[in-house]
Parts: structure tokens; C-alpha cells; sequence
């Protein structure tokens, strides 16, 4: 990439019809990256075909086909988050990460993905290739592989950097007893698989530190290896659930409809205590704030114990028995204080605020 | 952590309500003063802990709650300004106004963000001198002087773009409302004053919805009096007969103040005492409250549900109209008049934040009346007594 065409003011000069645009030369994504020409092919080749690097790609087919037998399971998710980097992750290992654990959840191990990125004008390239290869590592080590992509640009001021939509394909490990919500019933226990609230305490702490000087990482991780221990040792397991948006508490009133209450007991439900302080000063609840890298999981009662010695054996040290699930009484999702108290935990209308009353 | 876990402790908390429930010998009727004190006491399950002799009603110390609609309105207006931030503490984002909340604004294209001190609007001014900084100030006596030392900086440093919509309130305005129209029955004897004569006349059975429910004790807003100090409510105490306690915020503090407001009842004490020693000096902070007096001069203002209260806010001295939002801004409100907003009038709030109708009892909660469809002040923000209720109804059936 030597190539360096400028004019007399510096600027580059536009690429002649016969020369390859030598593509060092952009250090951001311009809207001619998205027109389907040259550099768009350039940009594609060079940022995503060589970091993901699966035949799929390599083939620069319109479409992947690939062989399947048994059960598929499908999730879609799109992604943003801001900012782009936090300790523990970014908009990269979070899509896979997303991704991943949408297909656990159904009970699938994860084969293959898509990603399709929306990309501002203006993007920095170093910033697209970090995010790039942080997916392409993060796919690599969940054993997905990215088999399909697109690219799209947007004008300047229409995009917070960079958006991602991602497509996972995973294989459903036990066709024949599903794990579902239509599973849940009463009597089951609820575990969770570590503590609460990491992710999105440490993603709003990065967003804007406000004085507080305290190391908080996400917990975005791919939750497969959580999900897999449990089926290959034939844990009596109705369903799991990853707690993202919204916490615990909007997957419990999600799963527990019209039918349950979920009573959770609020002294066994594991959150780190750095976690709960930075909660307690922005007066937020950790039960409602996003987790990227844990299960929650409904198991048979009789079986709840080995679940969760497994997931410790495993190094989940911190999962635990958080609750059960019993006929609707009055409410979908209760918690027993630690005082004895019992309290409604009702789904907020929106995102948390932070409050000073 | 520290300075919250030991006042969570719940052996702590099984003892202080076994004290209660042993030396309330009748039944005490207790209003906290302030809407964090009342979340407090329903997200911690502190009720369930109470003996049924102690009723705890909810006072109107709720900011957020009474901040009058023309207020949110002209936030709003101002908001959608192109070169103005609106900035504000995160409790007001979701008070819905006429046209929907602030929030929503930001999807009307309003530049609207959260701060959690006034300082960080300072510093956004400074930063963005093209653009006007307009902070949203709310809050009872305990913000106010923060809100001083804004404007007072600004001032100093000629920050011309830093701008104030002023709404702050006061509490003692609020307690007199409270209290003067049943001032005859704040005595020992258990007498409900009842303007319906086909109210049931039985006094130990009391009718809620049209009954003036007898106040025995108060705890005051612990936060406000770190700035007022305690001594402020010596003569609301002696003037009605009732002991004021000043109280906390955390589980055992607020048990404490019950169980002392408890033990003075018991003596037939009035009086004040302070049960929040490690944060509330008897003088409170002088250096504050002169700094809101610099800034600030008492004013009569409309509470939502209330109506004016004579004394009831502040408003900006003359000297620092440079930074005040309601001359910069010279906004007519909806309807282009400058008359009150009307609210729904099926909305009891009146009633509630004078502690004299209990949510529960209240026959639109959880009906029309719901977080997402609030009719009136209470409902509107998560800290009011009737959203705080919400949650817990379905608990009790």
C-alpha cells in the first residue's frame, strides 16, 4: 500500500479508474465505502473476510449453504451499546456473545452466525477493525462461525458509530425434551448461574464515571459452556433464560406470565459487592440492571442440588439457588427481603434511572 | 458497605419492631413526612414489621411529585429549543406533563440529560458556550443550596449561558396545610372530624375516604433538617401538640424514629427529637441555608394537588435574574394564558399528600390510576406514596 496520490493542497486525489485505491489511505468510513464499488469490496476483503476467515467467506457466495442434520435452532439481535469499548468486552464480543447465548437458552449448540453492520460515516477504521477482530476472536472461541455478512453506511450523524445485527444458527442438543417456557411449573427451582449486574453497571460506569473510582468488568461471556454441563449430565432442566436487559426481574415476569409467581429470595441472590455499592449510590436495583454472561436457569426440584454442584465444579463458584416457582398468587415476580418481608417486584415502565431522592 | 449495611442489619430491625409492638400500649396514627422515607418503608417491608396499632400515613414531601404541571410544561417548551440542554436530576425524566414527560421530549428532538449534581451543569455551560444550559432545579430545603452555589458560581465566573428553572419547595408551608384544618383534633382523644353525617360514628373504625385521619405523630424529612436542623420544628410541634421526630432513611433508622415518636406519645409528650444524630446537627448548616437566602427569596408557589401555598417555594432573587430560565425564557404556556393547568379531578392527591387518604384505600389505584396512566401527582413519579403503593397492593389481598 504505497500508493499515495495527493495534491498540491494534500488532499488525496480521487482514485484513477485503473489504479488500486490504496486503502491505508482512508482512516474513516466515507459513504463511497457502502456504494458497492471498489472500496466497499476493499473494506469487506480486507477488515471482514480476513479476520473471520471461514470458508463460508472465502467462497464471496451471495449466500452460505451448509450441511445441518437434526434440529435447528434461530435467533436474531441487533447491537448497540455505548460506548463501543468497556472493560471486559465491546460492540464485537457483545454480538457474539449476545448471539451465542440466545441459542443456549433454546438449548443449542452454536454453529454458525451472520453479521450485518450498519457503520457511521466518519467511523474510524482502527475503531472497525478492533471491533472486527474482537468478534472474529470472540466467535473463534465460542466455536461459531461467522459464515455470512453484510455492510451498509450511513450518513454522518445517523449512526452512534457502528450498529451490528447478527442471525445465529445453533443444533438443538435434545430434540425430544425441549427446554421452553411452557416447561416452567410450579415446584421448580430457579438458579442463577453468578452474580447479578455486572455487565451493565460496568458499561454505564464506562459511559460516564461520575467521580467513582472502582473497577467494574462486564460479565459478557458465552454462556454455552453453562448450558452444555447441564445437558450432556441430564439435569432435569425446563428452561433457561440469559437475564440481559431489563435483569433478573424482566426475565422473571417475562417467563413467569399469567400462570406463576416467581418467589425469589433476595439473601441467596448472588451480586458482587462492588456492584451493589455503585447501584446503591446511583439508586439503582441490580436485580434490574442488564447481565450478558449468566443463566438463569428452571430446574426440576429434585435435581436442583446437582445443578448447582455442577456449575461449581465447572468454576460458576458463585451460582446458587435464588428461588421457586409456585401457582399465581397475587403478583408475577415476589422477593422475601432479607428482613422476612415479602415485596412485589414490578417490571419498571422503562430503563432505570438514576435518582437523588 | 459501609455506613448502609449496619443500618440493614435485620436482627436490628426484629428487635427495634419487637420494642414497638411492646411499648405501643393504643393505636398511633404516624405520617412520614418524606416520599424517600415512605419508599423506603414499602420497599424494605418495613410495614409488615409495624404492630397493627401504628398506621403509618404518607406526607406531601415529595418534590418530584408536586412540582406543578406549568412547570413541566415550560421545561418542556424550553427543552425543545435548539441551542438549549436541559439538564436535571434523572427522578423528573418520567413525570408525565401535558404533552408526555421529558423523555419523550428527547424523541421530539429535546436535548435532555440526566445530572446527579448541579455542578455538572456548570461544567456543561463552560464547555458548550454556543449553547444555553437550562437546569431544571427541584427539590425540597435539602438540594436548595446546591442549587445556590450553581447559581452563585455562574455568577462569579459571568457564565452567562448557564441558566435556572427554579421549582424548588419548602416543607413548613406544607405541614401547616397539613395540619391547620385539623388542628382541633390533634389531642389525645381519639376524635374523627367528619364533614359527612352519614359517616359512620364509630371511632375506633376509621372511614377513609371521607374522614380527616387524625395525625398523633410526625417523622420529619431527615435530609431536610441536615440543612434547617432540628430545632426549626419546635413551634409547628407545640403549636398542634405532636411530637416530631427527625428521622433517617435507612430500615433502622426509620424503626428508630417510630419507636421514639412512639415513646413521647406514650408519655403524652409533644416535642422535637432528633433520632438522626449522626448526620442532623440541632442547628442544621448554617453556611447552606445562608447561601439559599443570598440566591433565593420565599415565594408563594402552586404545589400539583395542593394549589398555591403561601411560602410554599422559592424563587430567584433579582440580583441573579441573569440566570433565571423564567425571564430568559418568556414562554406563554398551553393554551398561550398563564392559568393553572387543570388536572383530572378524580385524582385524590389533596387528600393523600395530607396523609388523610391512605393509596390503598384510594378506588382508582390500580384501576385508571397506574404507574403507566397516573391521574395525578402521586402516581406520576416513581418516589409519590401512591406509586409506592402500587407495588405492594397486589401483596395484600
Amino acid at each position: 500500500m504505497t500508493d499515495d496520490s495527493r495534491d498540491s493542497h494534500g488532499a488525496l486525489e480521487a482514485p484513477s479508474l485503473d489504479c488500486p485505491v490504496p486503502f491505508g489511505a482512508y482512516e474513516r468510513i466515507t459513504l463511497a465505502h457502502g456504494s458497492g464499488g471498489r472500496l466497499a469490496a476493499r473494506l469487506v476483503h480486507d477488515v471482514f473476510v480476513t479476520a473471520f476467515d471461514t470458508p463460508e467467506l472465502r467462497a464471496a457466495h451471495d449466500a452460505a449453504t451448509l450441511a445441518f442434520e437434526g434440529r435447528l435452532a434461530v435467533t436474531t439481535d441487533a447491537f448497540t451499546v455505548s460506548p463501543l469499548f468497556f472493560p471486559g468486552g465491546d460492540l464485537g464480543s457483545l454480538a457474539v456473545h449476545g448471539t451465542v447465548n440466545d441459542l443456549a437458552c433454546a438449548g443449542a449448540e452454536p454453529l454458525a452466525m451472520t453479521v450485518a453492520f450498519v457503520l457511521e460515516e466518519g467511523l474510524e477504521l482502527s475503531v472497525l477493525s478492533k471491533l472486527v477482530r474482537s468478534l472474529a476472536d470472540a466467535a473463534r472461541a465460542a466455536g461459531i462461525r461467522v459464515v455470512a455478512g453484510d455492510t451498509k453506511v450511513v450518513e454522518r450523524g445517523r449512526g452512534d458509530g457502528v450498529y451490528v445485527a447478527c442471525t445465529g444458527l445453533g443444533r438443538v442438543l435434545r430434540p425430544l425434551a425441549p427446554i421452553a417456557p411452557d416447561a416452567i411449573e410450579p415446584g421448580l427451582a430457579i438458579l442463577v448461574s453468578g452474580p447479578l449486574g455486572d455487565h451493565g453497571t460496568a458499561v454505564l460506569l464506562a459511559r460516564d464515571p461520575r467521580g467513582v473510582e472502582v473497577e467494574l468488568v462486564s460479565d459478557a461471556a458465552s454462556v454455552w459452556p453453562l448450558a452444555r454441563t447441564l445437558l450432556d449430565a441430564n439435569v432435569a432442566l425446563r428452561c433457561l433464560r440469559d437475564p440481559t436487559r431489563g435483569g433478573l426481574v424482566a426475565v422473571a415476569h417475562e417467563l413467569a406470565g399469567t400462570a406463576h409467581t416467581f418467589v425469589l429470595d433476595e439473601a441467596s441472590i448472588p451480586v458482587r459487592p462492588e456492584v451493589a455499592d455503585v447501584c446503591e449510590l446511583l439508586g439503582l436495583d441490580p436485580l434490574h440492571v442488564a447481565s450478558e454472561g449468566r443463566l438463569v436457569a428452571f430446574v426440576e426440584a429434585h435435581d436442583a442440588d446437582r445443578a448447582l454442584a455442577l456449575w461449581h465444579a465447572s468454576g460458576a463458584t458463585d451460582a446458587a439457588i435464588v428461588g421457586t416457582v409456585h401457582p399465581r398468587d397475587v403478583a408475577p415476580v415476589v422477593l422475601r427481603t432479607r428482613l422476612g418481608s415479602t415485596r412485589v417486584l414490578d417490571l419498571p415502565a422503562g430503563e432505570p434511572m438514576p435518582r437523588i431522592c | 458497605m459501609k455506613h448502609v449495611d449496619e443500618w440493614r442489619d435485620p436482627t436490628l430491625l426484629r428487635a427495634l419492631a419487637d420494642r414497638i409492638a411492646r411499648e405501643a400500649t393504643r393505636s398511633w396514627t404516624l405520617l412520614e413526612v418524606c416520599g424517600g422515607q415512605t419508599h423506603a418503608f414499602v420497599r424494605f417491608g418495613l410495614l409488615e414489621l409495624l404492630p397493627p396499632t401504628i398506621t403509618m400515613v404518607h406526607g406531601p414531601g415529595c418534590p418530584v411529585c408536586v412540582t406543578p404541571l406549568e412547570v413541566l410544561e415550560r421545561a418542556r417548551q424550553i427543552a425543545l429549543r435548539p441551542e438549549v440542554i436541559l439538564c436535571t436530576y434523572g427522578d423528573m425524566l418520567r413525570v408525565p406533563g401535558v404533552h408526555g414527560d421529558l423523555l419523550s421530549a428527547r424523541a421530539d428532538g429535546a436535548d435532555v440529560r440526566i445530572v446527579s449534581s448541579p455542578l455538572e451543569a456548570l461544567d456543561l455551560a463552560r464547555r458548550s458556550p454556543d449553547r444555553v444550559v437550562v437546569f431544571l432545579a427541584v427539590g425540597f430545603e435539602t438540594t436548595a443550596p446546591t442549587t445556590a452555589a450553581l447559581i452563585e458560581l455562574a455568577d462569579r465566573e459571568a457564565i452567562t449561558n448557564l441558566q435556572v428553572l427554579a421549582a424548588h419547595v419548602r416543607v413548613p408551608p406544607a405541614l401547616d396545610a397539613l395540619f391547620a384544618p385539623t388542628a382541633t383534633a390533634n389531642t389525645n382523644v381519639n376524635v374523627n372530624v367528619n364533614a359527612n353525617a352519614n359517616a359512620n360514628t364509630d371511632d375506633t373504625a376509621q372511614t377513609p375516604s371521607d374522614t380527616n385521619a387524625r395525625i398523633d405523630g410526625l417523622l420529619a424529612a431527615g435530609h431536610v433538617c441536615t440543612i434547617e436542623g432540628a430545632d426549626v420544628y419546635a413551634p409547628l410541634s407545640e403549636r398542634f401538640g405532636i411530637p416530631i421526630v427527625v428521622t433517617g432513611f435507612e430500615p433502622v433508622d426509620l424503626l428508630r424514629g417510630v419507636l421514639v415518636c412512639v415513646r413521647r406519645l406514650e408519655r403524652g409528650d409533644a416535642g422535637v427529637e432528633n433520632a438522626y444524630t449522626r448526620i442532623v446537627r440541632p442547628e442544621g448548616n448554617p453556611l447552606a441555608r445562608a447561601a439559599v437566602d443570598r440566591v433565593f427569596a420565599v415565594a408563594d408557589v402552586p404545589w400539583r394537588g395542593f394549589g398555591v401555598l403561601p411560602g410554599g417555594g422559592l424563587a430567584i432573587r433579582e440580583r441573579f435574574a441573569a440566570h433565571d430560565a423564567t425571564r430568559r425564557f418568556a414562554l406563554p404556556l398551553v393554551g398561550g394564558t398563564d392559568e393553572p393547568i387543570r388536572e383530572p379531578t378524580s385524582c385524590r392527591a389533596a387528600d393523600v399528600l395530607r396523609g388523610r387518604l391512605r393509596p390503598l384505600d384510594c378506588p382508582e389505584l390500580g384501576g385508571r390510576c397506574t404507574p403507566e396512566t397516573p391521574l395525578g401527582a402521586p402516581m406520576v413519579s416513581s418516589e409519590g406514596a401512591c406509586a409506592a403503593y402500587f407495588s405492594r397492593r397486589s401483596a395484600h389481598t
